[in-house]
């Protein structure tokens, strides 16, 4: 059926419109981290860890939205 | 190679295949398994051979065990803390070992990254998900369930905030699994989709052959991107296995 693929490929590209909110938290996670650093190099130690384990967390939710995709282009 | 006539076969590198011949075929022993043998088979040998010579002063190879199990332990005690993370310090260091291993012996050629198929992620996520739940059951018995109810909150807002805080607990092993499994199969997938550019460019002639060029160097970026995230999605399955087993140990 050439809708259902049609239809599968359209789902798919709207799934991927999440990834608008990932880019924008990923941006302030590092913004928000270097300007600490900024602030008090000291700290860069201690909030290194933690700014890797959000970008690592907010990642997956990119990559939760191209599960979704994956699952609608290809089942 | 790649079927250009409809879509690019991207998926098809994770597929299974037996190996050792009749053997393999015989206990369905895939290349996935032979991955993980030898992944663990390194593990032995960087560990072994790194410790054998017992040094005050170490060598080069005693320096990178010892700086692999002081970096897993520092994240395990500085998580859970002195004195009880020195129970859990085996534990995460063969989870993080083990995710590292599969995710950078991926990234060698005709290899297989056994950490892409959900299975295997979600055996590992299972494991410490009943791990977290079994130390809290066995160290705080009934008070457990306490945990979902954190205290301070009015007592009116329960009906609410007790079926989030346990949909979010029971999706732990999932976000764990999902996290690490998309990563490597979306790495994978965009290298494969370059490989195929290079191949499809260079066979449109001598033209082609310079474009092809651009895909190359997209992939050996790539490559090292995907050396960073390998390192990265070992480093967070570690430090969320460190986070769950604090709030295990201390119930917040």
């Amino acid at each position: 059926m050439e809708i259902a693929a049609a239809a599968k490929s359209i789902g798919a590209g709207i799934a991927v419109l999440a990834l608008f909110g990932v880019g924008l938290a990923l941006g302030n996670i590092f913004s928000t981290l270097i300007a600490s650093v900024a602030r008090n190099p000291a700290s860069r130690d201690i909030v290194f860890p933690i700014g890797i384990l959000g970008f690592a967390l907010t990642e997956a939710v990119a990559l939760f939205a191209l599960l979704i995709a994956f699952l609608i282009l290809f089942t | 190679m790649a079927a250009e006539g409809k879509t690019i076969d991207a998926l098809g590198q994770f597929e299974l295949v037996t190996v050792f011949g009749p053997i393999g075929g015989a206990v369905g022993f895939t290349q996935s398994n032979a991955h993980m043998l030898l992944a663990v088979g390194i593990i032995t040998a960087i560990v072994m051979f790194g410790m054998a010579s017992r040094a005050l002063i170490p060598g080069r190879m005693q320096s990178a065990a010892e700086g692999a199990y002081e970096f897993v332990a520092d994240l395990a005690k500085g998580q859970i803390g002195e004195h009880e993370g020195r129970r859990f310090v085996p534990f995460v260091f063969s989870l993080f070992m083990f995710v590292l291993m599969g995710n950078l012996l991926g990234l060698l050629p005709y290899a297989f990254t056994f950490t892409s198929h959900i299975a295997v992620t979600f055996a590992l996520a299972l494991i410490v998900f009943v791990l977290i739940t079994a130390v809290a059951l066995v160290l705080h018995g009934k008070k457990f369930f306490g945990y979902f109810f954190p205290e301070g909150a009015p007592l009116w807002l329960a009906p609410i905030i007790i079926p989030v805080e346990v949909i979010s607990y029971l999706s732990r092993p999932v976000s764990l699994s999902i996290r690490l499994f998309a990563n490597m199969t979306a790495g994978h997938v965009l290298l494969k989709v370059f490989a195929t550019f290079v191949v499809m460019l260079g066979g449109l002639g001598a033209v082609g052959t310079f474009a092809a060029v651009l895909p190359l160097a997209v992939n050996v970026l790539l490559i090292g991107f995907e050396i960073l995230v390998a390192c990265l999605q070992a480093y967070v399955f570690a430090m969320l296995t460190s986070i769950y087993l604090h709030d295990a140990v201390h119930l917040h």
